[in-house]
């Protein structure tokens, strides 16, 4: 078979399965248990750390800390 | 002893750059040749100067802002030039009159619009990204940007690119892809550049204080590694001599189109939608006080968005020599996309959800809304394009040029300034803009120059495309090519001045960011004060 012909297979086949498991895998995977608690965390980052480095407590006092609504 | 080494290479570069000068085949490479001496030279003499004498210690505590600093200055610069561009070039199509003799050949349409295109996308479009992204990953990571001075070799070195391709396409030296014109020694140049970029930005991420890192990283980072991919496979080619900007492609007839719109969507995709998106994931969420909606749907949104991307670049190609079934292919993932592209819209704009007052309030939240907005509307007309028997409708009209237009300059360009107007009085240590009623008059001309522009270019694309296909009862073609031509005088006038008010709104920002950085705020503005 030419590399043409096998790659077209493989595409078609195997590749197409591994990536779309991937992607439902990262779908499952964001909504995994415990998750919501991270993501929370995750979404705060941007009111941390404004001045300077590793300042990393101290919140922006307007900004909810947590969407514990939303997950 | 570091000294050294640089002065031994700079000295080289300088020697190498001085023959092509003289040896030179064609002017534009003369002139490169030329701009590569003097810079390789002016910074001989200056670490000369700076060899043996004490060193001058970097510091290590706190963020590197000056960098970013210089990227909103070379941002806004690079934004009025490229819009100024635009609207000469609008107004040569209008009147082709204004092709003016005694500037040919520097100042034709054909060599002016590759340097609008690229002056928008890559100066304006890549400083903001560059700058923004600096900004971003030490705020988010709670790191000082890695690398010591490797960010300045990034900032000045991309603008070198820039002003390379730009020179290059006036003087003639092009390589006729579209958005990737820049031949080959300015494509290995700006391949230098774009790993000290991915290393400076990986290197501080690396050294983050946070456990996690912020979906608007992994947006800009999938931005650099695509970027990067792209544009070596794009530019594989063989230069016809050394001393010669021109080169020769490696892909030849239908590949070479395959590969060069596979790049040209993903530029699309990844230059001017992922990493805004990045931009996008920072400064909203900033700017209204309050985290993302839904971080879940930010990292779906990310996924799905770069799974699919890379896939639609074929629907440029509907109808020609590609197979039928990688168009297809195209045209399927492109549809697809809508989720993930409307996705991310509405992810933007219910993170004002509890904040929707300050839309009133806060004419930078008005910025923002008003780009995911186009960003929702132009992720919607794409799609809807890349079906084929709309395509065949719209293909090679004004309709495309309108489409690309709503994005760029209501998705990225209202981005870019809602994060220039908040960025500037953070970087210079002002409480606000100078003036908050020129954000109000800067956002209500773009908003209206973009409107005519769009509007302007449905009509005359539709126009155009009917009256291409009509034919009468005996089967022949009714309209010849300069039917159309005069028929779309009127909406080339409307596109022109709506290019004319954008613009104006991009000097008003202009004077409006220097007035901030020049001195305090002077004039007291509505802004900032919640309806309680």
């Amino acid at each position: 078979m030419d590399t043409y012909s096998f790659l077209r297979q493989l595409a078609d086949s195997w590749v197409l399965l591994a990536m779309t498991l991937f992607f439902l895998g990262v779908i499952v995977w964001a909504f995994r248990p415990g998750s919501a608690k991270v993501h929370a965390e995750t979404a705060s980052i941007p009111f941390r750390n404004e001045v300077k480095p590793g300042s990393a407590e101290a919140p922006v006092s307007d900004a909810p800390k947590a969407k514990e609504l939303q997950s | 002893m570091e000294n050294y080494i640089k002065l031994v290479v700079l000295g080289l570069i300088t020697l190498i750059a001085a023959i092509g000068a003289n040896w030179g085949r064609d002017v534009a490479y003369v002139v490169h040749a030329i701009i590569i001496m003097l810079v390789s030279g002016f910074l001989f003499v200056r670490t000369l100067r700076l060899t043996d004498e004490p060193v001058r210690p970097i510091p290590i505590d706190g963020y590197m802002d000056d960098v970013v600093r210089a990227g909103v200055i070379a941002t806004t610069f690079w934004g009025v030039v490229g819009f100024l561009v635009g609207v000469v070039i609008a107004f040569q199509l209008a009147f082709p009159s204004l092709n003016f003799e005694f500037l040919q050949p520097f100042g034709n349409f054909g060599r002016l619009r590759p340097l609008h295109t690229s002056a928008v996308i890559f100066a304006f479009g890549g400083n903001a990204l560059i700058m923004s992204s600096f900004y971003i990953v030490q705020r988010t990571c709670g790191a000082r940007l890695w690398g010591g001075n490797l960010s300045w070799f990034v900032f000045w070195g991309y603008n070198l690119f820039i002003v390379l391709a730009a020179t290059g396409y006036l003087l003639g030296a092009t390589q006729s892809k579209e958005y990737a014109e820049p031949e080959w020694y300015v494509d290995i140049w700006l391949t230098i550049v774009w790993v000290a970029f991915l290393a400076v930005y990986l290197g501080t991420i690396f050294n983050r204080k946070e456990k996690h890192i912020y979906v608007a990283n992994w947006f800009l980072l999938s931005f650099i590694i695509t970027v990067a991919m792209l544009h070596i496979v794009n530019n594989l080619s063989v230069p016809v001599s050394i001393w010669g900007s021109k080169s020769v492609q490696l892909f030849a007839g239908v590949q070479d189109a395959m590969t060069q719109w596979w790049y040209g969507h993903n530029a699309v995709g990844f230059f001017l939608t992922a990493g805004f998106l990045g931009m996008m994931y920072y400064f909203v969420p900033k700017q209204a006080g309050r985290p993302v909606y839904s971080y879940k749907l930010s990292i779906i949104h990310f996924w799905a968005l770069i799974f699919l991307y890379i896939w639609a670049g074929p629907h440029h190609l509907h109808y020609t020599a590609l197979p039928d079934w990688a168009s297809t292919l195209g045209m399927v993932f492109s549809i697809i996309l809508w989720m993930p592209s409307w996705g991310g819209m509405i992810n933007g704009l219910m993170t004002l959800q509890g904040a929707w007052d300050k839309l009133r309030t806060d004419p930078i939240i008005r910025m923002m809304v008003i780009s995911l907005a186009f960003y929702g509307m132009s992720t919607f007309e794409g799609p809807m394009m890349s079906i084929r028997a709309v395509n065949s409708l719209s293909h090679y009209t004004d309709w495309t040029i309108g489409h690309v237009h709503s994005g760029a300059l209501g998705w990225n360009g209202m981005i870019t300034f809602s994060a220039l107007y908040f960025l500037t009085p953070r970087l210079w240590g002002r409480a606000q803009m100078h003036s908050m009623s020129a954000i109000n008059w800067h956002f209500w001309l773009a908003t209206i120059g973009i409107i005519l522009y769009a509007a302007s270019m449905w009509v005359t694309g539709i126009m155009e495309g009917l009256m291409w296909r009509e034919v009468d009862a005996n089967g022949f073609l009714v309209n010849s090519f300069a039917d159309t031509v005069s028929a779309k005088l009127p909406m080339y006038i409307v596109r022109g001045l709506g290019g004319v008010m954008y613009l104006v709104g991009a000097l008003i920002m202009a004077w409006n960011i220097f007035m901030t950085v020049k001195g305090g705020a002077r004039q007291k503005a509505f802004v900032g004060v919640p309806a309680e």
